[in-house]
């Protein structure tokens, strides 16, 4: 990074390739994202490349249960990774249980980013009560942990897909607002935002298409861990029965179902879909790390 | 200091106050109190009477006031599951809670502080690094998954620990704990760990950053070139300045760190408060939720009122007069 400034570019840098090139500075942050692509798109393609549909009872064969990996079934298919109770296949199991993670991960995180960060701004740019009024709510949300919230929430909407991620929005919001509000208290002393209310553009213009684009590099941070921190809740709610239901289980659900087997030794059912959950997480947060030290102005020097 | 107190004091009575308005709103709004509050199995003049009795004919807002009537008496229903109060049965379960989250809390000092100054000290040792990059494995770990990989190594695989349940416990003040005996530490031992992995990581992070950026001050150099031992200036010197940040931040995490233990009560079968809420949200048992969620949030409020007393004491640099 120090070398940058000596050496005057012999073709002037576009901001997209300058962020490329200090995102690949770090190898491992490399071979993460390369990780969080793999694992989108085997979650993406889960039908076509698993070798079963683990959900579609046709297929399944009792008689199959529980064989630890490596083991051949009688129709001579291989368990990598071996069969749960219902003699599923564990590797197809895991690919779309990754679905519904990401799904409710990062859809959570998206939902939650547009609201929180849309009450943030307005905090920001409002100032007065309204601002206190938001920053108030933001402060007694994030005095309380988050597997409180969501449990009182679960507790009261039951389970499901649909309401595991409004706990998840409502868990998460409060971040957003606190970042975009401080980015946002940042920029709206610039003079392009004096500029455009000078020349009478409406406000939420100003709002949306003049403070927010420069308050985007912080928000895009924020969501990358908060994607991987929204994940490991949802697997963790659904681990204690709260969360997604039997039908759609995704890791969570898993490593729970495999939970009474492994006092008896047989411990893949847990292993596996826990080791893949740990990969996505880990991935998605060194991702989030680079990200942040390159979109950090602070840390450029 | 007393108008800051009693603003602070305020504040925490309304976030109290807040919650029962919304706890009732999950109540009676989203949910049908006659399903929640009256048992399954009452007949229809049980029914009647028990509308009548709770005052379900009633308005809303008088329903309301009923509701914060009774909270004040410390009457939070009856469990339907245990037939018991909600409030005593849950009375019941918190010291096995508290002993596992106070646990915790003392694990991640024991190994979190003697790790984070060696750290801070030796940055570029094997040790040092080995420490921080675990860190960052405690932080993004799914601590529930780390609970049952303990389990299967240590339970299944090597024998070592009981897996389950809180063993063998002795009484101390008319209260069972399980600490006392030989039989209660080693059942109390992984799920004290696993509750502590969190807190082991930030605690070593702050001690280890709270070291290198002390070391260099003038008052270190200072105390050095008085002769005094290294583990001298490290232990009293050095120390002192970092405890400030590592109190507050176990005392905000300790509350956290009950809220967490539903998880590993859970996983370690630990017959705490936690495996009772979440025992009570599979049944439906709501007195029981209630109770549980207006207990934690007078917790929280308390424990929130108590660090920032503590953070004011501990550091004489903090100004009264500039927190709202």
């Amino acid at each position: 990074m120090s070398g940058m400034a000596e050496i005057a570019p012999a073709a002037p840098e576009t901001p997209l390739q300058r962020f490329v090139r200090d995102f690949t500075s770090n190898r491992l942050a490399v071979g993460a994202l390369v990780v969080v692509l793999l694992i989108a798109l085997a979650a993406i393609f889960a039908p076509w490349i698993t070798p079963q549909n683990p959900y579609d009872l046709a297929q399944l064969d009792i008689m199959d249960g529980r064989l630890p990996p490596g083991a051949s079934s009688a129709a001579g298919m291989t368990y990598w990774l071996g069969t749960d109770d219902q003699g599923r296949d564990m590797l197809s199991g895991i690919i779309y249980g990754l679905r519904i993670s990401l799904i409710v991960g990062i859809g959570s995180a998206l939902i939650a980013g547009v609201v929180g960060s849309t009450l943030g701004l307005v905090a920001a740019y409002a100032g007065g009560r309204v601002e206190t009024a938001i920053m108030r709510l933001v402060d007694l949300q994030l005095s309380f942990p988050a597997i409180l919230v969501a449990l009182m929430i679960l507790a009261f909407l039951g389970k499901g897909i649909g309401n595991v991620m409004i706990a998840l929005v409502l868990v998460e919001w409060a971040r957003y607002a606190r970042t975009a509000r401080g980015a946002a208290l940042v920029e709206r002393r610039r003079e392009y935002i004096e500029a455009a209310e000078c020349l009478a553009l409406p406000r939420w213009r100003v709002l949306f298409r003049h403070l927010l684009p420069n308050c985007l590099p912080p928000l895009i941070v924020i969501g990358t861990i908060q994607i991987a921190r929204a994940i490991t809740l949802e697997a963790t709610l659904s681990f204690l029965g709260l969360g997604v239901p039997i039908t759609e289980p995704s890791l969570g659900l898993l490593i729970a179902n495999g939970y009474q087997y492994m006092l008896s030794g047989q411990y893949w059912i847990s292993f596996y879909p826990g080791l893949a959950l740990l990969l996505t997480i880990m991935a998605i947060n060194l991702v989030g790390d680079q990200l942040r030290d390159v979109l950090n102005p602070r840390q450029q020097r | 200091m007393t108008a800051w107190l009693l603003r602070r004091l305020v504040q925490a009575a309304f976030v109290v106050l807040a919650m029962t308005v919304i706890l009732f709103i999950g109540l009676h709004v989203i949910g049908n109190p006659i399903d929640i509050l009256i048992s399954p199995e009452a007949d229809q003049a049980d029914r009647a009477r028990a509308i009548a009795a709770l005052g379900l004919d009633q308005p809303l807002w008088r329903q309301y006031a009923l509701f914060l009537w009774g909270m004040l008496h410390g009457d939070l229903g009856r469990s339907f599951v245990f037939h018991e109060p909600a409030l005593q049965l849950i009375g019941e379960r918190l010291p096995a809670t508290l002993e596992l989250a106070v646990s915790a809390v003392l694990l991640a000092i024991v190994i979190g502080i003697p790790l984070g100054l060696y750290a801070g000290l030796y940055p570029n040792s094997l040790l040092g690094r080995s420490a921080m990059a675990g860190s960052i494995l405690g932080f993004s770990l799914p601590t529930f998954w780390v609970g049952l990989m303990l389990i299967m190594l240590f339970a299944v695989r090597l024998g070592w620990l009981p897996s389950t349940g809180r063993g063998q416990t002795a009484l101390l003040f008319g209260i069972r704990w399980s600490f006392l005996t030989r039989d209660g530490l080693a059942h109390l031992a992984m799920p004290a760990f696993n509750l502590a992995l969190g807190n082991i990581a930030l605690v070593l992070r702050l001690v280890r950053s709270g070291v290198r950026e002390t070391l260099p001050l003038d008052y270190v150099r200072f105390a050095r070139a008085k002769g005094l031992r290294p583990a001298r200036v490290v232990g009293v010197h050095v120390m002192k300045n970092i405890m400030i940040p590592v109190v507050t931040v176990l005392g905000l995490e300790f509350g956290g760190t009950i809220a967490f233990s539903v998880v590993t009560e859970s996983i370690f079968a630990w017959p705490g408060m936690g495996k009772l809420i979440i025992d009570s949200i599979n049944v439906l048992d709501r007195p029981v939720i209630v109770a549980y969620l207006m207990i934690i949030v007078l917790m929280f409020v308390a424990i929130n009122l108590v660090v920032d007393l503590l953070y004011t004491f501990l550091d004489p640099r903090v100004r009264l007069e500039d927190r709202g």
